[in-house]
């Protein structure tokens, strides 16, 4: 039985490859659009909205998914069935499958991926032989089976070597392609683009550096609206919950981006896992992390802060949009130009409200 | 004394206060012992309130029952209860009743010294948990305490830094007492080399908390001063560094955890070879595995912050030296498997509880092991596949061999036997339950779900219920646990002197229940050679 179906965690949050089975034309989505995307220029772009996602395709509910979608029919009636079974589970149920990691959209986090699949084929391998001798001994050794213990079984060097030796080895042969790929992640030479991310209590700011673009993005208002105590909003009507922003993250696939990253109050920490990056936010200091997009995976990519940061730590997600060079190109000539109709409007630029 | 024993002539030396003063003015390491162990479930049980609010706010997406604030405050809270309050207590309990009696000395060799630092203990506790009353809150920053944000916590935060002096203090004095008394009331003729492993995990780990507790009140101290007395210590603005503060937490932090885990393993290879009736397989590379795990636990503290931005150089050190706790780690599973191997299992709660250990210890092994892997560290860090892991070894791990070691010397102490019936309900509900609870978390984290979150996206809800309802029953399981231990004191049948047919070692030569100064006269060699069968 194929525990860890990666497939399906990446068809069931990808939107751009599922848009195809939604009955329903894709909604546009809420708060995300505000970032203002060009309408309907560019196809990749268009793709990666909010509205074209599965989440919001289709009503929410049991057996809300189209019998056809390739991948997932069999895992997800599994799991539709067993949370109908359980009744007490709300609508959105049928997450069941999400139980690895995702393989993400980078060379890097296809690696990771990779390393993870093999570390845990490495502990289930060892665990089948340990544990099998254990309830070996557990069924066949009791004494109520009339087992009569060996009390000379009590040292033998040559074992002592042997396990020793064995687990040695195996660690040797996990640690060589980690560390191999360590190196390469942390290699941030030769980038692109390079933008400037800011945590704050709560929220980041990213400012794309030599241009005049900086863009603050917060909770989106449904979620954050929904996430209040007593607020009487079922939470999974909001789109995306708690992992959508009012502004989105704008970046070109294909190209290599570097984010020099810090915070202006406490510790917190960017993640975004199908990037494969995680990197914390330090007051004072400079992070680096970068990632490259791979070309045929425009879209969105949601994550959050992973590092306890007070009060709205939970609140504070983090949502990337992937398009074209062009779209991207496109976008920032446009970011540009409103920001410098603001700036000659008003001196006081927005986007200084946060970096100081 | 209602039953023989060797050395009736000393035992109207038995000359113990009454009432209130033989527990206030206590210098016996039995009822020093018994205090511990009674804080220490006063504690389990706070700290598994706060746990209990924690799921039940976890139960399904969505705001529903605290203000973010008071969760962290709650998180924070479960994590400092337990470790300090619950786990660390209790195995300082299990070594004051148990070490006199294994080594075959009367009494801890400073009994005053053992009274203060037991009584540090209840003044730190009620410290810690009226944190929650004052304006503000309790500390909401996590145990971990990282600057800056832990200087934003009102009144709580001196309070809490204060708590931990007075924990690391009375953990400091106990370590003390018992490496003098481990070194000087051995009996004529216990060799190091013939110590129960229980002995030999607590010396180590009593020289890992001398070595370590003062880095830990190192630490909040310069946290204190940065807040108070104007020091940037993790300041940068004025010249420091938080990450220094991490640094130096996790240098505490590490060896902390050994802490909590190392005399798990000498209880563990305890209980195996007596319901193995069998020796403990390979003793000497136990004793060496456990000094091995205690000396890399000063070097692997990184791995806790691979995502802090590390010269790659220092990853490469921290993943390479923690993988290689693995080894002797591996060695202990392998020697404990070995010794059932061929043995005469049968299966009393104690013995339950023991297999168990292996099983889900060894899970939180290997869950381990993946996150030393720096790449997968990455996707790992801070999610709830870290909870996971460490629950899994501190729950099934830790508080298993503390709850197996209960029902393993109960009846020593009490002389009394306790419902077996009740306690392998008590095993079953609790190993069920705590896999209900705890594996389902790997599955959140790897989908992406951080940990210390108040409230969660609707995907992770079905998974994040699962794990709620271990929780209630985890935790409702865990009351039977004091009933048992109750019904059994006031009321249960009289326990031999060897209730186990197969339990080894010096205490299981002294009569049920042991008498209130454990040897006056020095055991027998006879006593010592039976006891010390490896």
């Amino acid at each position: 039985m194929n525990k860890f179906p990666g497939e399906i965690y990446d068809a069931r949050k990808r939107g751009p490859r599922n848009s195809a089975g939604c009955d329903t034309p894709p909604r546009t989505g809420g708060r995300d659009d505000l970032i203002g995307l060009p309408q309907g220029r560019d196809r990749a772009a268009e793709v990666g909205r909010e509205g074209s996602e599965t989440r919001t395709c289709a009503p929410r509910g049991l057996g809300k998914r189209p019998a056809n979608r390739a991948g997932l029919g069999k895992l997800a009636g599994v799991a539709s069935l067993a949370a109908a079974a359980l009744g007490a589970l709300p609508a959105a149920a049928s997450d069941w499958g999400q139980v690895n990691l995702p393989r993400g959209v980078t060379n890097v986090s296809t690696r990771i991926y990779a390393l993870h699949m093999m570390a845990f084929w490495v502990c289930v391998c060892i665990g089948a032989v340990v544990f099998g001798v254990m309830i070996w001994s557990l069924i066949f050794h009791r004494k109520s089976r009339g087992a009569v213990p060996d009390v000379t079984l009590v040292h033998s060097a040559k074992v002592e070597v042997i396990w020793t030796a064995i687990p040695v080895l195996i660690l040797v042969g996990m640690a060589l392609p980690a560390a191999r790929l360590l190196v390469r992640i942390n290699n941030n030479t030769n980038s692109q683009l390079s933008i400037r991310v800011n945590g704050f209590q709560w929220g980041w700011q990213y400012k794309y550096l030599g241009t005049n673009v900086s863009i603050i993005s917060k909770l989106s208002m449904a979620s954050d609206a929904a996430r209040m105590l007593d607020s009487g909003i079922n939470v999974n009507s909001v789109p995306h919950y708690l992992l959508s922003v009012d502004h989105q993250l704008v970046v070109p696939v294909g190209e290599k981006i570097r984010l020099l990253i810090t915070s202006v109050d406490v510790v917190h920490s960017w993640w975004v896992p199908d990037l494969g990056v995680k990197k914390d936010a330090i007051p004072g200091f400079i992070n680096q992390a970068s990632f490259i997009i791979n070309p045929s995976k425009a879209g969105v990519y949601r994550g959050q802060c992973t590092e306890l940061c007070g009060r709205d730590h939970a609140f504070m997600p983090i949502v990337v949009r992937a398009v074209t060079p062009a779209a991207f190109q496109a976008w920032l000539k446009q970011k540009e130009a409103a920001g410098k109709e603001a700036s000659a409007g008003a001196p006081a630029s927005t986007s200084a409200a946060v970096s100081t | 004394m209602d039953q023989p024993y060797e050395s009736t002539a000393h035992a109207d030396h038995e000359h113990k206060p009454h009432g209130w003063r033989r527990w206030v003015f206590a210098t016996n390491h039995k009822d020093i012992g018994t205090m511990y162990l009674i804080f220490s479930g006063v504690m389990f049980f706070l700290g598994g309130a706060a746990a209990m609010a924690i799921r039940a706010q976890l139960f399904k997406s969505g705001m529903e029952l605290f203000d973010p604030g008071v969760y962290n405050s709650l998180v924070t809270m479960h994590a400092l209860l337990m470790i300090f309050g619950a786990v660390m207590p209790a195995w300082v309990g299990l070594a004051n009743w148990m070490i006199p009696m294994q080594i075959g000395a009367p009494d801890m060799a400073l009994p005053r010294l053992n009274n203060l630092s037991f009584w540090i203990l209840p003044f730190a506790g009620a410290l810690l948990v009226s944190s929650f009353f004052v304006p503000g809150g309790a500390p909401a920053g996590g145990w971990t305490m990282y600057p800056p944000l832990m200087e934003q916590f009102g009144a709580s935060f001196p309070m809490v830094i204060f708590a931990i002096h007075l924990l690391g203090i009375s953990s400091i004095l106990g370590a003390i007492n018992i490496i003098v008394t481990i070194m000087n009331l051995r009996a004529p003729g216990m060799t190091l080399l013939r110590m129960p492993l229980f002995v030999w995990a607590w010396l180590i780990t009593a020289y890992l908390l001398i070595a370590v507790m003062p880095v830990l009140a190192g630490a909040v101290t310069m946290l204190l001063t940065d807040h108070f007395f104007g020091t940037s210590f993790f300041n940068a603005a004025g010249g420091g560094d938080p990450v220094m503060f991490m640094h130096i937490f996790w240098f505490f932090g590490h060896p902390e955890v050994y802490i909590l885990i190392l005399p798990a393993f000498g209880v563990i290879s305890e209980i195996i070879p007596a319901f193995s009736r069998k020796p403990l397989f390979g003793y000497e590379a136990m004793v060496y595995a456990t000094a091995s795990i205690a000396f890399l636990s000063f070097i692997v503290w990184g791995h806790h912050m691979f995502t802090v931005g590390m010269p790659v150089a220092a990853q490469l050190f921290f993943m390479l030296s923690t993988m290689l706790i693995a080894v002797p780690t591996g060695v202990k599973v392998f020697n404990w498997t070995a010794t059932m191997w061929r043995g005469s299992l049968s299966f009393e709660p104690p013995m339950l509880f023991a297999v168990a250990f292996l099983f889900l210890f060894t899970i939180g092994g290997f869950s381990g092991l993946m996150l030393a892997l720096v790449p997968s560290d990455y996707q790992y860090h801070g999610t709830y596949f870290v909870v996971a892991h460490f629950h899994y070894v501190l729950v099934p791990g830790a508080v298993f061999a503390i709850i197996g070691a209960i029902y393993y010397w109960l009846p020593k102490w009490s002389g009394r036997m306790y419902d077996m019936r009740l306690a392998k309900w008590h095993f079953w509900l609790s190993v069920i339950s705590v896999n209900v609870l705890f594996f389902p978390q790997h599955f959140l984290g790897l989908a992406g779900m951080p940990r210390r979150i108040a409230d969660y996206a609707p995907q992770f809800t079905d998974w994040n219920m699962v794990s709620s309802i271990g929780g209630f029953v985890f935790g409702a399981s865990q009351l039977l646990f004091p009933y048992i231990i109750w019904r059994c004191v006031r009321a249960g049948k009289p326990a031999e002197a060897r209730p186990w047919d197969g339990a080894r070692g010096l205490e299981w030569e002294l009569p049920s229940p042991a008498p209130y100064h454990s040897w006056q006269s020095p055991p027998s060699e006879a006593m010592l050679a039976h006891g010390a069968e490896h």
